[in-house]
C-alpha cells in the first residue's frame, strides 16, 4: 500500500491520495495518468491490470486500488 | 392545472398560426410598382360580373388585346386570364378554374406557348401561380409546374419561399399586406410607350420542329373540357414578330385546327388588314403590341367575333354589365391619359434618338 | 432524410403520434420498425450493410455469452476439486476461444468500414507514389457509396461486442431488440456513439406519455434545428466562397476560416445532437451527452473530455487502454525506464498516445488532413503535459493569478484559438494548401479587408452578418445561463414563457433560416416575354 501511495505521489504531488475518494469522478486523473499508474503497477507489483477492469470503481481511491492489485494478483 | 396547461398550448398554437399567417401575407411579393404581371392572376377574382369572351395564354394576350374596346364598340365582355410564359398546362388549369367561376361563350387561347414542352423557371412559376387561389387546379398546376429545386410545400406556404425577404422588405409590402390596386383592365396590361420595330431578326433554325406530346396533350385536354362546358375554343396566335413564329409550327397548328374542327387565326397574316403598323403599334420592338396597336386588333377581332361566333351577345344597355363597363371604361380612360402624360414627359426629358 | 427537411417532420410527427397511441410493450418494435425505414429512405443497399453488421455482432456476442455462461458452469461444478493452476488455464483457453469469436466478428466489421471508407484514399495515396515515382499507369478509384453513419453504427456495435466479451454485461437475447440498439434513427446520423448499458436503460422500456419530458425534449430538439437552420447553414455560404478560392482568400481571411469554422461546426453538430437528443427524449429515451460546453475548456485535454464526448471515451476504452495495457507496450515502459530512468517512464505512455490520435484522425476522416489534425491534437497534448512544471513554475512567482477570471479566460480564449487553428485542416483540400494558407496569415496580412466591404462579397449581406452575430451571441448567453440548469428546465416550469419562447424560435426559423430557393428579384427582371 505505502508503495502504491508513492507510485500516486510522483504522478500528482499536491494531491492527498489517502483520503481522496473521487481520483475518477473529479478528474483528478485522467487518461494519462491512469495508464502510467497501469504500467507502474504492472512494473512494482507484477500485476497485469487488464483493459476491462479500467472502470471508475477501480481507480477512484487508493484503497479502491489496491483492493483491485489484490484480487488481480489471487486470480 | 391540466386543462389551463393544454389551454396555454392551444392558444400559443393559435398565436403562432396567426403570427405564421401576417408573416405569410407581409412577405408576399406585391407587384405593384415593380413587375406588375405578377399581380394579372389573382386580379381576377374581384371581377363582378361574368364574361362572354376570356382569352387565356402568355403576354401575347394581356398585352395585344383591349376588352374595353370590345365593349364600346361591340358591347362584348371579356376578360384575359394572362400571365408572363404562361405554360399550356398552367393555361390549361386556369381554364378549368375559371369554368368553376362562370361559363363563358368563347374561350380564345394563344397557341404560342405550345413550344415549350417542360417547366421553363421557377421565377415565372411564381409569377404564374401564386396569384391562383388554393384549388385542385391550382395544386394539379404546381404538380405540373415546378422545376428540379422547387417544392409543393412552399406553394401551399410560400413564407417557405419568400423568407429571405426580411432584408428587402419595403412600405408597400405593410401597405398592400391585405389587398392589390388593380394593375390591369380586365387582364389587358396597359402600355403607351412607342419604340418601333427595325430589323427584326429571322428565326434561327432549330433542330426539330415537332411540338411536344405533352402539349397536344394538354390542347386536346382542353378542347374536350370546352366541349364538355358547351365553351367555344378559338385557337390564335398573336401578332408579335418576336419570338419567331415557324411556318413549321404554324402548319402544324393548322392541321390541328383542322382536324378538330376549331378556329384558328394567325393574326401574323392579318397585320395589314387590322391597319397594325410596327412603326407605331409596339412598345417594344414588335415583342408586343401597345395601346394603340391592341385597340387596332381588338378593333378587328370584335367585328371577327361577331361575324364568326354569333353566340357572343352585345350587352350594352344590359344590367349588371353596363354599369360594371362603364367604370371600368371610365378606368381604363383615366389610366390612358395617365400613361401617355408620364411617357411624354419622359420623352421631353431625353428625347429617343 | 435530414433533420431539417420537412420530410423528417412529417416522419416523426407520424412516429411520435402512433409511439403513444399503441399498447406500451410494443412501443420499441414501433422505433425498430421506424429506424428502419429512415435507414430505407437513404437508400436500401444501406440496410444491407447495417443488417450485416447487427445479425454478426448479435450472433458473436450471443455465442461469447453462451461460452461465457459454461465455463462459469463447468467451474462451478468442480469448485472443489480444481486447485488454482487449473481454473486459471481453464479460464485462459476458454478466453482465447472467445477472442476468438470477437476477433472474427470485428474483422468483419471493421473490415467492411475500412473497405467503404478508405478503399479510395488508400488507392488515391498510391497513385500519388506511383506518379510521384514517374510511373505512367494510376489505379482506378472504387468510388465506393459511404452508407449513412457507418462510422458510428460500426462502434457502437463493437463496443458492445467488446463490453460483452471483457463480460460487463450478459448479451442481448433478442435479435429485434439489439436491431433497434444499433439502427435507433435518432442517432444515426451523427451519434453519439452509445454504449449498450447506457441506452438499454431506456430504449427498451415502456413509456407514459410525460408531458415534462415531451415539452424538454421538443424544445431541445427545435433549439437543435434553430442552430443548424440560422448560424451553421448560413456561415456554411461564406465559408464555402472561402474555401473553394483559397488562393484569393488568404491572410486575414484564413483567420476568418479558423472562427467561422469553428462556430458553424459547432453550430451544426451541437445543434444535430441537441435535436438528436430531444427527439430521443420526445420519446422516453435518453441519450448520452456528447457535448458540455467545449469551448469553454481551459486546456486542449479537457477540450476533448467535453466535445464529441462519446467519440472521446469509445476510443479511450477501447483504443488507448487495451493498448496501454497490452503486453508490447508494457515491456516497452520496462525497456525504456531502464534505460532512460525517470523519462523513459513517458515514452510508451506518449507513444499510445499519438497512435490514438492517429487512429482518431483516421476515424474522421479518410484523408491525410484528418492524419495531420489527429496527430497535432496528440503532440498538443503531449506538449502541454510536457509543460506542466513550467506552468508550475510560473504560477509559483505569480501565485494570484491562477483562477482569476482574467486567467481563466485567458485559458478559455487560448485553447479556442489552438483548436480552431488546428481544425482548419478539416476545410481546406490538402494538406500543403493548409499550412500555406496558414502562413500567408503572417505573410499577407492586410486588415483592411474587414472594413473594406470584402466581407459583404461572400454570399451574407450585412444583414446576414448580423444575424449570424446575434445568433452566436444567444449561444454564448444560453451556454452561460445554462451552467447549473439547462434554460429548458426553468422554461418548463412556466409554460408560457416556454411556449412563447418556442412559437418566437420557430417564427425567427422561418424567416432567418437558411433554406429553400433564395428570393432574388434579379431573376424576375422581365425581359424577353
Amino acid at each position: 500500500m505505502e508503495e502504491l501511495l508513492d507510485i500516486l505521489k510522483s504522478l500528482h504531488p499536491d494531491v492527498d491520495f489517502e483520503h481522496c475518494d473521487s481520483l475518477i469522478d473529479d478528474k483528478i486523473l485522467d487518461s494519462i495518468d491512469i495508464v502510467s499508474l497501469v504500467a507502474e503497477i504492472n512494473d512494482a507489483f507484477d500485476v497485469a491490470v487488464p483493459a476491462e477492469e479500467i472502470i471508475p470503481e477501480n481507480f477512484n481511491s487508493a484503497q479502491a486500488l489496491w483492493e483491485m492489485i489484490q484480487r488481480l494478483d489471487e486470480a | 392545472m391540466r386543462k389551463k396547461l393544454i389551454f396555454t398550448g392551444v392558444l400559443w398554437c393559435v398565436l403562432l398560426a396567426v403570427a405564421l399567417w401576417l408573416l405569410n401575407a407581409l412577405f408576399m411579393p406585391k407587384y405593384m410598382s415593380e413587375i406588375p404581371e405578377g399581380a394579372l392572376i389573382a386580379e381576377y377574382y374581384n371581377e363582378t360580373a361574368d364574361h362572354d369572351v376570356v382569352f387565356i395564354g402568355d403576354c401575347e394576350v394581356y398585352e395585344n388585346f383591349s376588352p374595353d374596346v370590345l365593349w364600346r364598340e361591340y358591347g362584348i365582355t371579356s376578360y384575359i386570364r394572362g400571365s408572363a410564359q404562361q405554360l399550356i398546362w398552367q393555361s390549361y388549369y386556369l381554364m378549368e378554374e375559371t369554368l368553376k367561376y362562370e361559363t363563358p361563350k368563347v374561350m380564345v387561347f394563344n397557341v404560342l406557348s405550345m413550344q415549350y414542352g417542360e417547366p421553363q423557371s421557377e421565377a415565372y412559376n411564381r409569377l404564374n401561380l401564386d396569384g391562383m387561389r388554393l384549388s385542385p387546379q391550382k395544386l394539379a398546376a404546381v404538380e405540373a409546374s415546378m422545376t428540379e429545386e422547387e417544392s409543393m410545400l412552399s406553394y401551399l406556404f410560400p413564407l417557405l419561399r419568400y423568407h429571405t425577404r426580411w432584408s428587402e422588405l419595403t412600405a408597400e409590402d405593410v401597405k398592400y399586406m391585405f389587398h392589390r390596386d388593380p394593375v390591369s383592365d380586365s387582364g389587358y396590361l396597359m402600355n403607351v410607350e412607342v419604340r418601333p420595330a427595325e430589323n427584326v431578326p429571322e428565326g434561327a433554325p432549330l433542330a426539330d420542329y415537332q411540338f411536344a406530346e405533352v402539349c397536344y396533350d394538354y390542347l386536346d385536354k382542353m378542347v374536350e373540357l370546352c366541349e364538355n362546358h358547351g365553351v367555344e375554343l378559338v385557337l390564335i396566335k398573336a401578332p408579335s414578330l418576336y419570338p419567331y413564329w415557324y411556318g413549321q409550327w404554324e402548319e402544324q397548328m393548322e392541321d390541328y385546327a383542322a382536324e378538330k374542327g376549331l378556329k384558328y387565326i394567325n393574326f401574323l397574316e392579318l397585320i395589314d388588314e387590322a391597319g397594325l403598323d410596327f412603326s407605331t403599334d409596339t412598345y417594344d420592338h414588335g415583342l408586343h403590341l401597345n395601346l394603340y396597336g391592341a385597340e387596332k386588333l381588338s378593333h378587328w377581332f370584335g367585328s371577327w367575333l361577331r361575324e364568326n361566333c354569333p353566340q357572343v351577345a352585345d350587352r350594352r344597355g344590359e344590367e349588371p354589365y353596363e354599369t360594371v363597363w362603364n367604370e371600368k371604361s371610365e378606368a381604363y380612360a383615366q389610366r390612358k391619359a395617365q400613361l401617355e402624360a408620364a411617357w411624354a414627359a419622359e420623352q421631353k426629358e431625353e428625347p429617343e434618338a | 432524410m435530414s433533420f431539417a427537411s420537412a420530410q423528417f417532420l412529417a416522419f416523426f410527427a407520424v412516429l411520435f403520434v402512433l409511439y403513444y397511441l399503441i399498447p406500451r410493450r410494443h412501443q420499441w418494435k414501433l422505433l425498430l420498425v421506424g429506424s428502419v425505414f429512415f435507414y430505407f429512405f437513404a437508400g436500401w443497399y444501406c440496410l444491407v450493410y447495417i443488417g450485416v453488421t447487427a445479425v454478426t455482432t448479435w450472433l458473436a456476442a450471443r455465442k461469447i455469452g453462451a461460452l461465457q455462461a459454461r465455463q462459469d458452469a463447468w467451474l462451478r461444478e468442480r469448485r472443489e476439486e480444481l486447485n488454482k493452476e487449473a481454473r486459471k488455464a481453464r479460464k485462459a483457453a476458454d478466453k482465447k476461444v472467445r477472442w476468438r469469436w470477437a476477433l472474427g466478428s470485428m474483422l468483419l466489421n471493421f473490415g467492411i468500414l475500412a473497405v467503404v471508407k478508405y478503399t479510395d484514399f488508400v488507392l488515391g495515396s498510391v497513385n500519388g507514389v506511383l506518379s510521384a515515382a514517374g510511373a505512367g499507369t494510376q489505379l482506378p478509384l472504387a468510388n465506393l457509396v459511404l452508407p449513412m453513419g457507418i462510422s458510428f453504427y460500426t462502434f457502437q456495435s463493437m463496443g458492445y461486442l467488446i463490453d460483452v466479451y471483457w463480460g460487463k454485461y450478459p448479451p442481448e437475447r433478442s435479435l429485434g431488440r439489439f436491431a433497434l440498439f444499433v439502427t435507433f434513427f435518432p442517432q444515426l446520423i451523427q451519434g453519439p456513439i452509445s454504449r449498450y448499458n447506457d441506452l438499454s436503460q431506456t430504449l427498451y422500456a415502456e413509456h407514459r406519455w410525460d408531458s415534462r419530458q415531451i415539452a424538454m425534449g421538443g424544445m431541445r430538439a427545435l433549439w437543435g434545428l434553430g442552430k443548424k437552420l440560422i448560424i451553421a447553414d448560413r456561415l456554411a455560404i461564406p465559408l464555402r466562397e472561402l474555401t473553394a478560392a483559397p488562393e484569393e482568400y488568404a491572410g486575414l481571411y484564413v483567420l476568418a476560416v479558423m472562427f467561422l469554422y469553428a462556430v458553424q461546426l459547432y453550430a451544426d453538430f451541437t445543434g444535430g445532437i441537441d435535436i438528436t437528443i430531444g427527439v430521443a427524449q420526445m420519446l422516453g429515451v435518453k441519450v448520452t451527452e456528447n457535448f458540455e460546453r467545449p469551448f469553454f475548456s481551459k486546456n486542449i485535454a479537457e477540450y476533448w473530455r467535453r466535445w464529441h464526448i462519446t467519440m472521446g471515451t469509445w476510443f479511450r476504452d477501447y483504443v488507448f487502454y487495451p493498448l496501454s495495457v497490452s503486453k508490447g507496450v508494457l515491456k516497452l515502459h520496462q525497456k525504456a525506464r531502464a534505460r532512460l530512468g525517470e523519462a523513459g517512464k513517458r515514452v510508451s505512455v506518449y507513444l499510445c498516445t499519438m497512435i490514438l490520435w492517429f487512429v482518431t484522425g483516421l476515424w474522421h476522416g479518410a484523408s491525410w488532413n484528418f492524419i495531420v489534425w489527429g496527430l497535432l491534437n496528440g503532440v498538443v497534448i503531449l506538449v502541454s503535459q510536457e509543460c506542466e512544471p513550467l506552468y508550475a513554475r510560473f504560477h509559483g512567482r505569480f501565485p494570484g493569478l491562477k483562477g482569476t477570471f482574467g486567467y481563466r479566460l485567458f485559458e478559455v480564449g487560448r485553447t479556442f484559438v489552438l483548436m480552431s487553428a488546428i481544425r482548419v485542416l478539416d476545410v481546406y483540400r490538402d494538406v500543403p494548401l493548409t499550412f500555406r494558407q496558414v502562413g500567408t496569415v503572417f505573410t499577407s496580412f492586410r486588415p483592411s479587408v474587414l472594413w473594406d466591404g470584402s466581407f459583404l462579397e461572400l454570399g451574407l449581406s450585412a444583414g446576414d452578418w448580423l444575424i449570424a452575430a446575434l445568433g452566436a451571441a444567444a449561444l454564448v448567453v444560453c451556454s452561460l445561463l445554462g451552467r447549473r440548469e439547462p434554460v429548458r428546465q426553468r422554461l418548463v416550469r412556466r409554460p408560457s414563457l416556454a411556449w412563447g419562447g418556442c412559437a418566437a424560435l420557430v417564427v425567427c426559423m422561418v424567416i432567418f433560416g437558411v433554406y429553400g430557393i433564395g428570393f432574388d428579384a434579379t431573376q424576375f427582371i422581365y425581359n424577353q416575354f
